[in-house]
């Protein structure tokens, strides 16, 4: 197998500033000297939009669209559960967690969300209103079926 | 616009209402393609590029462009799992900004330190590289050379690094960031085992009834292991778990058991664990007549600072830091008689009894015990010296190396196991545990390598500080870093790394898919593939081999770190960098290159590219030969038939790793274990082979402070640290919008007393400072982590907060790995 094309991609990967004859600075994520602090933005609550953006790919875990600030999840109780489980979602209007959440390490379907996805928050994060410091040129495969190939 | 979540649900009603009356909301993809042809994406397995742990990813490509990626199912370490990283794999590849030309800082039109960069071809960049590693090596030798590689090189990368340095340019100053992260680990278990590497498998986990974190936030670090430490816990409940930190982490909310200690306390609380069980009588002595030593660790060895440094030169054994005597159970016992829980609570501020329960756990002869431990134990002083007091509880109870009793060494990164440590792209290592201070370990491995007797030198090399020290000091002056951000990682920035780096009489090379902090400081940036852009295979924490294929171009001129040491070695012949005394013994090897005697030498060569035909394969296209393979197939000599087997090539490519040793086909879950380990002499039960009379060693060793202590002047302690979100510095999840978004800048963790006290609340601007540098940030009292008072944890993936301009540069004297979790400092209103 052989790549299938697709050069003009990678050309566009390219950033400006990088056509540029010569530069002092190189480093994207820090704009200043190492040795040159600036004082870090303030702190942002997270965006609490209740939307929910496409996923740029269908396995890709759904962010949280909202504050999650103080939710307890222990041992005891899962505070995400209280809306997001099968029999809480008629009231509470929230997605269900996956059914793949219900499946064991060895593939059974337990009558329960596995305790393997109990800790909601090592797959599923919500977002602070920042802009990325640096764009991100992935692309999702429905825009790229849209694409010519070379 | 300001849409509540009320209104959201209500236009989402909308739209499903339409829908479903077949009305079209406007802007709605009408069109699905079904074509099978075009919808087929072609999927292949991949370790993760992120932590130790070493999870199997599937990558789906389509037109070269990684367009999905998801737990592997069939994987036995993550079974279809990943963590919000893993996760985001798709997208690391593709920050804007990638590398995709040589940048040299240039003035005038030719190299020139002070000048600014310029995009350069490969030709005028390794011109100019060549030009001065040749100088260098011309004028001051060997010892003035150097490399600075990753745990997060391919397991072929890193042995090619090593070769070419090594062999090569006969230098040993090459050491792997696995340094920071994994070195007291390794000495732990060579003075205990003498061998490297846990003894257990990640199958502990669903055997355990008991776990132990000892300085691991596995929650945040080890997600997936966490998963299943969680799946444990929960599914039986008999199952407990106890958390031991600095600091309460997201781990405590599994804890039955929460112990949070002064930082270097761990030591008093192993002791009076051990005490506890010698003196309740539960020392499982069959065990430990038949399988045990007992060695008293020489004390008060220093803190690897500069020698010149007030602590060593106070310190009794500084230059004797690993040295150890015989000793009894009697005097062992003896040793103990101090560390009563009382003593551990004194020192530890946790109270006596939890001390006990936990004592009790490991006494307990029916509950099998799995003990972790990552960066909290390793980055610490006296690293090594918890190392062995973990394995001393578990050693004098005889629960080791069965299902379920398993004391477990966490690594950091992928292939810090696969690469740093068993390729030995360390200072003083070779391949398989063999080590370059012993003569006839370096006869091994020129006989492998096909080199003559006496090309590979027996000094050990400079450790990662040691290499930041001699740039600054001048004596190393042309060097090259891969595959990592050390700038950003490093410790003590402004006094010990930076000024190395922009020392006039250095050449600095870093190869990078991004430009780093470290890249800024730089004077030859090249580009680098990254991940599935090339051939790769990683080691994880369980001695787990996983291979994977090249799944996508890399953009540009970017290539693969193996590309460049191979490429770069065309351009030295033997009589330029071997002695004339190895060149008049060995006539043969005059004149030729050292792409020609390290790689072309009948070994690595060996391998039609033919055999790649399937995949793309940049580097056997260009060099001609299945460069990949070849390594492997010769690296893999070094560990066969010597308890560090690994399967033939070809295997690994089909399944989802193995354990090694791999002895007849068949992996090794439990090492030293009769019926579980071919390597264990039959009827022994329990054979720790890797010392000559197959016996462990139980360590004496003693509390002693840290480096650097709290005061009226500097009143926080300060630990350093990972978020779940970010990996490491940042370089790769700081580019995906997901994962920025998530946590996007750095910040320091106070208690809110501290914080009220100082007139701060949450978000206030803050000036840390220690006697090294400064730093400004903003203050968070809430959160993941909730710290003691006079404590402060700030995470150091941010590159526009540097967080070791404060860090002290002490490391522990036998590992030289840096304790990046404790100094002082003090917090100030900016």
């Amino acid at each position: 197998m052989r790549y299938l094309g697709l050069k003009t991609l990678a050309a566009g990967c390219l950033i400006a500033g990088i056509a540029v004859a010569q530069q002092s600075n190189i480093s994207t994520l820090r704009m200043t000297d190492p040795l040159n602090d600036e004082m870090p933005p303030p702190m942002r609550p997270v965006e609490e939009t209740g939307l929910r953006p496409a996923r740029n790919y269908p396995e890709q875990p759904p962010i949280i669209p909202h504050d999650i600030e103080g939710y307890e999840v222990s041992a005891n109780y899962n505070r995400c559960l209280s809306c997001h489980a099968r029999a809480a979602t008629q009231r509470s209007q929230a997605p269900m967690v996956s059914v793949t959440h219900y499946i064991d390490r060895h593939g059974q379907v337990l009558a329960s969300v596995s305790p393997r996805r109990y800790f909601c928050n090592q797959c599923h994060v919500p977002q602070h209103p920042d802009v990325p410091l640096v764009n991100n040129t992935f692309i999702d495969i429905d825009t790229l079926l849209t694409m010519p190939e070379e | 616009m300001n849409l509540t979540r009320r209104d959201v649900l209500k236009s989402q009603a909308i739209a499903a209402a339409s829908a479903a009356a077949g009305i079209s909301a406007p802007a709605a993809a009408q069109n699905i393609v079904t074509e099978r042809e075009r919808t087929e994406l072609q999927w292949n397995k991949a370790a993760c590029r992120f932590c130790g742990t070493g999870c199997s990813v599937m990558v789906a490509t389509r037109n070269g462009r990684v367009v999905a990626t998801h737990g592997d199912a069939e994987a036995e370490v993550n079974r279809g799992l990943n963590c919000v990283k893993g996760y985001f794999l798709s997208k690391i590849m593709y920050g804007a900004d990638r590398l995709t030309l040589p940048l040299l800082r240039k003035r005038n039109g030719v190299y020139d330190k002070t000048g600014d960069f310029e995009e350069v071809s490969w030709d005028e960049a390794f011109d100019v590289m060549a030009e001065k590693f040749k100088a260098t090596l011309r004028e001051k030798g060997p010892e003035a050379v150097g490399m600075f590689g990753s745990g997060q090189w391919t397991v072929w990368e890193g042995y090619a690094a090593s070769k070419l340095y090594k062999a090569g340019f006969r230098s040993n100053n090459i050491d792997p960031n696995a340094r920071h992260c994994m070195a007291s680990a390794v000495a732990g278990f060579i003075r205990t085992f003498g061998i490297d590497e846990p003894m257990g498998c990640y199958d502990d986990f669903e055997h355990a009834d008991a776990f132990v974190l000892w300085g691991a936030n596995m929650a945040e670090m080890h997600p997936i292991l966490w998963t299943r430490l969680t799946d444990r816990r929960l599914s039986a409940p008999h199952v407990r778990v106890a958390v031991l930190s600095t600091y309460h982490n997201r781990c405590y909310d599994l804890a039955d058991l929460e112990m949070t200690f002064t930082p270097q306390t761990d030591l008093a609380l192993l002791n009076a664990i051990a005490r506890h069980i010698i003196k309740t009588g539960k020392v499982n002595t069959d065990f430990v007549d038949k399988h045990v030593n007992f060695k008293r660790g020489n004390p008060d060895i220093g803190y690897g600072l500069r020698p010149e440094h007030p602590l060593e030169q106070a310190a009794e054994n500084p230059d004797a830091a690993g040295g150890f005597t015989d000793m009894t159970f009697e005097e062992f016992e003896e040793f103990l008689e101090p560390y009563t829980f009382e003593y551990a609570e004194e020192l530890s501020g946790v109270p006596a009894r939890r001390i006990e329960e936990l004592a009790e756990i490991y006494a307990d002869p029916d509950t099998k015990v799995m003990s972790l431990w990552t960066m909290g134990v390793n980055q610490h002083t006296r690293g090594v010296w918890v190392n062995n007091m973990i394995y001393n509880v578990h050693l004098l109870t005889g629960k080791i190396a069965e299902p379920g009793n398993s004391p477990f060494s966490l690594t950091g990164q992928p292939s810090a196991c696969g690469t740093a440590r068993e390729v030995g792209t360390f200072a003083h290592r070779l391949p398989a545990d063999l080590v370059v201070a012993n003569p006839e370990h370096r006869a091994t491995a020129e006989k492998i390598w096909k080199l003559p007797e006496g090309t590979v030198p027996g000094w050990v090399g400079a450790h990662a500080v040691l290499q930041n020290r001699k740039l600054k000091d001048g004596e190393i002056n042309a060097y090259w870093i891969q595959v990592n951000n050390n700038l950003q990682a490093a410790p003590n920035m402004l006094e010990e790394t930076y000024p190395g780096y922009r020392n006039p009489e250095n050449f600095i090379v870093v190869s990078d898919a991004y430009p780093t902090v470290t890249a800024q400081a730089a004077d030859l940036v090249l580009p680098t593939a990254m991940w599935v852009e090339k051939e790769g295979a990683y080691g994880n924490a369980e001695r787990r081999t996983q291979f994977w294929h090249e799944l996508a171009p890399a953009p540009g001129e970017a290539r693969s770190d193996l590309w460049q040491v191979m490429e770069f070695s065309k351009r030295f012949t033997t009589d330029e960098v071997w002695p004339a005394e190895i060149l008049d013994a060995a006539p043969e090897y005059r004149g030729k290159t050292l792409f020609e005697v390290l790689y072309a030498n009948g070994n690595v060569d060996a391998y039609d590219v033919a055999e790649t035909e399937e995949y793309p394969n940049h580097e056997s296209d260009h060099f001609g030969f299945y460069v990949q393979k070849g390594l492997f197939e010769e690296y893999a000599r070094f560990g066969r038939g010597h308890a560090h087997d690994l399967a033939d090539f070809d295997t690994y490519h089909q399944v989802r790793g193995l354990r090694w040793p791999v002895v007849d086909g068949q992996e090794t879950r439990w090492r030293f274990r009769e019926g579980y380990d071919p390597y264990v002499t039959e009827g022994a039960g329990w054979d720790f082979y890797g010392k000559p009379d197959g016996r462990a060693n139980i360590f004496a060793l003693p509390y002693e402070p840290p480096a650097e202590s709290p005061d009226d002047e500097y009143p926080f302690w300060l630990v350093t640290g990972r978020v779940l979100e970010h990996w490491h510095s940042g370089s790769m999840t700081d580019r995906v919008p997901e994962l920025h978004k998530a946590y996007p800048d750095a910040m320091v963790y106070m208690h809110p007393e501290d914080a009220a006290s100082l007139g701060l609340h949450r978000g206030s601007a803050v000036k840390l400072t220690s006697r090294r540098g400064d730093m400004l940030t903003r203050v968070e009292t809430r959160g993941r982590n909730r710290v003691p008072r006079g404590l402060i944890f700030v995470p150091w993936f941010d590159a526009n907060q540097l967080i070791n301009k404060l860090t002290l540069d002490a490391t522990d004297p036998i590992s030289k790995q840096t304790d990046f979790k404790k100094c002082a400092c003090k917090v100030e209103a900016a």
